[in-house]
C-alpha cells in the first residue's frame, strides 16, 4: 500500500464530525473525526455495528447529513457545507446510492422504467424518448435483466432482481462513486453471490468505485479493497483488506473478527469470542489519534496502546512467516 | 449412534397447504424429522424453503389459510396434528414447546412493562400468586443476563436495546420450562457481536435446563457453532440431514453443495463467486423429480422424472438425491468445499479467531 500516494484521490474525508440535536442544547455525536481518503477504483469498506456511524459516514459523503466539523472533498472539490446548486446537482449525478432493502427503497406504485429512469428524467440526462428507453435498456442488460421487465412493477421480482433494479438506477447514471449501505444484507446467501459478482463486474467494467457499508466482515473481505472499522461513531482501524484480517491490532477489530461465525463446526465449536468494552478504550491518560501503524495500516492509539500494538503485530509477522 | 437417545418428537409425512386467492401452495412437501432429547437441530434454507412454516406446525400456529393436509406429529404420545382448538393446545404450546422469535421487538408488546410481560406467562402457566411471579421473573431476568433485573423489571421494551429484548423475549419463552425451544432466527436483527452473546447464552441455558433447541436459520456460520444435527431445507422438503460434521465437510446432496459454494467466505478476491442460477421453484405446481435439477447444472435425467428417495451415507447421515444410487455416475463436491476446514484454517488461524488465540 507504499503506492498510495501516487494513486488518484475521489473522495477525501477530512476530520469530519457529524452530530444531531437531541432535544434542546444537546448533541449526539455520532461520527468523531472521521479521516480517511478513497481512491479511484477501489472499494472501500466501512464495518461496524449498528448504531456505530457507518452509515452517518456515507450520507455525510452524499450530502444528506451536514458535517458539523471537518470537510469533504470529491475530486478535489469540496462539497461539504455551502455549496453552489450546480456543485450539488454534481454530487447528485456523480455519487450515486444502494440501500439495503431493495423492497423498500423502489416506488412500488412506479413500473421499473420509471423507477430506473428517474434520475434521467431528474437531470434531462437523454436526447429524447428512444434515447431514454435505450439508455434503461442498456442499465438492465448491465445488471442482468431483460428489456421486457421494464413494465413490471417492484413486487414481481425476487429480492435478488429488485436490488439489481437497485443497483440499475444508480448506475444509469454514470457515477463515478457508488455507496453500497447494506446492499446484501437483506438477500439470501444464493442471491449475495449474484450481487457480489455483479458489483464486481461493473466495477471493472466502467472503473466504478464504491464505499461499501456493512456490518458483516466475511463479506467485505471478499469484496473490499480496503477496510475501516468504525466502532462508536470512531473509525477505530483502516487497512487493506488482507492486512486487517491477517494482523488485526485494535482490540475492538479483535472482538468483531472472533464474533464473525465461519461456516465450519470444529473451528466454531472450540472457539469463544472475545468482549470488547469501550471501557478499556484509553489505557492510560492520553488521549488516543489515527497513527500508521505500518504503511497503510493506521489505529487509533495513544503512546502507550502503540507499544502494545507494536508488539501484537510483530508477534503476527513472526507466526505468518 | 442415535440408539441410546430418546426421540421427543417424531414428525412424519408432514404436508402444509395453504390456500392463497382460490388455489393451493403445498408449502411443506411429507417432510419426516426425529428430534432427540437434549440436541440442537439446524434448520438451514432459503427464504421461502419452509423452514419456519415446517417449525410452526409443532405449536399450532400456521397462519389461518394454513392447514396440516397429511402426516402426524407424535409428542408425547400425543398427534400434534389432531389438536384443533385453542384449548387443545393449552399446556403445550409456550409450556412445552416454546418459540423464540427474530425480531424482539414485534414479538414484545411496547405499552406493557417488561416485568408484566414475563409475570403474565409464570402465572398463567403455572398458577402462582404475583408475588412469587415476580420472584421467579426477576431471577429468570438476571439468568438471561440483564444486570439490575429488579430494578429494570418495571421498565419498557423501548428502554432496552436490540440485545437485550431477545435476552427477556428468551427469558418469556423459559419461563415455563419447556421441554422444546424452538429459536426462528434468533439473532438476524442483532449485530455479531450480539448474536455471539445470545448464541451463547441459549446454549448455556441449554445446558443448564436441558431443553431441545431446534434452530432456524439461513446462516451457515451460526449453524457450525451450535448445531448437533442439521437439516437442509429446499423447495418445502428436508433434502439432505445429518451431523453437523458430515453436512459440511461431506455433504452429499448437490443443492447442499450450492449452499456451501456461495458463500462470501469462502470466494477468492478477483474471482467470481459461486452463485446458484434460476430460481427456487414454485409450490404452486406439482414438483416433478427432484425440486432442485432445474437449478443443477449435474442434473441426471432421472431428476427430472422422479422425486428420489432418502439413500443412507452413514446411520446418521441421509440425503435425498439420485447422485447416491448406485447406479448414479460418480460425482465429487465442488472444488471450492473440498477440504473446507483447511480453507478456514487457513484464512482464520488456528482455532479460528484471525490469529489471535495464540497471542
Amino acid at each position: 500500500m507504499s503506492t498510495n500516494s501516487e494513486r488518484e484521490v475521489l473522495v477525501s474525508v477530512r476530520h469530519v464530525d457529524v452530530s444531531f440535536d437531541v432535544g434542546g442544547k444537546k448533541k449526539f455525536v455520532a461520527v468523531k473525526d472521521a479521516n480517511f481518503d478513497i481512491y479511484k477504483g477501489e472499494t472501500f469498506a466501512i464495518v461496524g455495528e449498528s448504531g456505530s456511524g457507518k452509515t452517518t459516514i456515507g450520507r455525510a459523503i452524499i450530502r444528506i447529513n451536514p458535517c458539523s466539523a471537518g470537510e469533504i472533498l470529491f475530486k478535489g472539490q469540496r462539497i461539504s457545507g455551502k455549496i453552489s446548486h450546480k456543485e450539488d446537482m454534481d454530487v447528485i449525478r456523480n455519487i450515486q446510492m444502494i440501500f439495503q432493502d431493495p423492497a423498500a427503497s423502489l416506488n412500488e406504485r412506479a413500473t421499473i422504467e420509471y423507477c430506473i429512469s428517474e434520475g434521467l428524467l431528474n437531470f434531462h440526462l437523454y436526447k429524447d424518448e428512444a434515447d431514454r428507453i435505450a439508455k434503461v435498456d442498456k442499465a438492465l442488460e448491465d445488471v442482468g435483466l431483460l428489456p421486457e421487465h421494464k413494465s413490471r412493477y417492484p413486487h414481481e421480482f425476487s429480492g435478488g432482481q429488485r436490488q439489481r433494479v437497485g443497483i440499475a438506477r444508480a448506475m444509469i447514471m454514470e457515477p463515478e462513486l457508488i455507496i453500497a449501505d447494506e446492499p446484501i444484507s437483506a438477500l439470501d446467501v444464493s442471491i449475495r453471490a449474484q450481487v457480489l459478482n455483479l458489483m464486481n463486474k461493473l466495477k471493472k467494467e466502467k472503473n466504478l468505485t464504491y464505499l461499501f457499508i456493512a456490518h458483516d466482515l466475511s463479506v467485505v473481505r471478499f469484496i473490499a479493497d480496503r477496510i475501516a472499522v468504525i466502532h462508536l461513531g470512531r473509525i477505530v482501524e483502516i487497512a487493506d483488506s488482507e492486512t486487517l484480517f491477517q494482523y488485526p491490532v485494535h482490540p475492538y477489530t479483535v472482538s468483531l473478527l472472533s464474533a464473525v461465525p465461519m461456516p465450519d463446526p470444529i473451528i466454531e465449536k472450540n472457539r469463544t469470542s472475545i468482549e470488547y468494552s469501550a471501557d478499556e478504550k484509553y489505557e492510560g491518560q492520553q488521549e488516543p489519534v489515527m497513527r500508521e501503524i505500518r504503511p497503510g495500516h493506521f489505529v487509533f492509539a495513544n503512546d502507550e496502546e502503540i507499544v502494545k500494538y507494536e508488539e501484537r503485530i510483530k508477534m503476527l509477522e513472526n507466526l505468518r512467516k | 449412534m442415535n440408539e441410546d437417545k430418546k426421540v421427543i418428537l417424531s414428525a412424519k409425512d408432514v404436508e402444509v397447504k395453504f390456500r392463497v386467492r382460490e388455489k393451493y401452495i403445498t408449502a411443506i412437501r411429507r417432510v419426516s424429522l426425529d428430534l432427540y432429547e437434549g440436541e440442537t437441530f439446524a434448520i438451514v434454507g432459503e427464504s421461502g424453503s419452509g423452514k419456519s412454516v415446517f417449525t410452526k406446525t409443532f405449536t399450532g400456529m400456521l397462519e389461518s389459510n394454513g392447514t396440516i393436509s397429511n402426516g402426524s406429529i407424535i409428542f408425547h404420545d400425543k398427534d400434534l396434528v389432531a389438536l384443533k382448538t385453542e384449548k387443545d393446545w393449552e399446556g403445550i404450546r409456550g409450556a412445552k414447546i416454546a418459540t423464540v422469535f427474530q425480531d424482539p421487538m414485534t414479538s414484545l408488546n411496547p405499552i406493557r412493562t417488561i416485568g408484566s410481560q414475563i409475570t403474565e406467562v409464570i402465572e398463567k402457566h403455572q398458577g402462582i400468586n404475583a408475588e412469587d411471579a415476580k420472584k421467579q421473573a426477576i431471577d429468570l431476568m438476571s439468568r438471561v443476563g440483564i444486570p439490575n433485573a429488579a430494578d429494570r423489571f418495571d421498565e419498557y421494551p423501548f428502554q432496552y436495546s436490540g440485545g437485550m429484548r431477545q435476552r427477556i423475549v428468551i427469558a418469556i419463552a423459559l419461563s415455563c420450562h419447556p421441554e422444546i425451544l424452538i429459536c426462528d432466527e434468533p439473532t438476524t436483527a442483532l449485530d455479531v457481536t450480539i448474536q455471539a452473546q445470545i448464541i451463547q447464552l441459549i446454549k448455556d441455558l441449554q445446558k443448564e435446563l436441558g431443553f431441545t433447541t431446534v434452530y432456524i436459520t439461513h446462516d451457515l456460520g451460526v449453524v457450525a457453532k451450535v448445531a448437533d444435527r442439521v437439516g437442509v431445507m429446499y423447495g418445502g422438503q428436508i433434502i439432505e440431514y445429518g451431523n453437523v460434521d458430515e453436512i459440511f465437510y461431506d455433504p452429499r446432496h448437490p443443492y447442499t453443495w450450492a449452499l456451501l459454494s456461495s458463500l462470501p467466505q469462502l470466494g477468492v478476491k478477483g474471482e467470481d463467486l459461486f452463485f446458484i442460477t434460476g430460481t427456487p421453484p414454485s409450490l404452486y405446481n406439482r414438483i416433478e423429480g427432484d425440486s432442485f435439477a432445474p437449478r443443477n447444472p449435474n442434473a441426471l435425467k432421472i431428476d427430472f422424472l422422479k422425486e428420489p428417495p432418502f439413500f443412507r451415507v452413514t446411520d446418521t447421515h441421509y440425503a435425498k438425491t439420485w447422485l447416491l444410487d448406485p447406479r448414479a455416475p460418480k460425482l465429487e463436491k465442488p472444488e471450492v468445499i473440498r477440504n473446507l476446514h483447511e480453507k478456514i484454517e487457513e484464512m482464520t488461524g488456528k482455532g479460528g479467531a484471525f490469529y489471535v488465540d495464540e497471542l
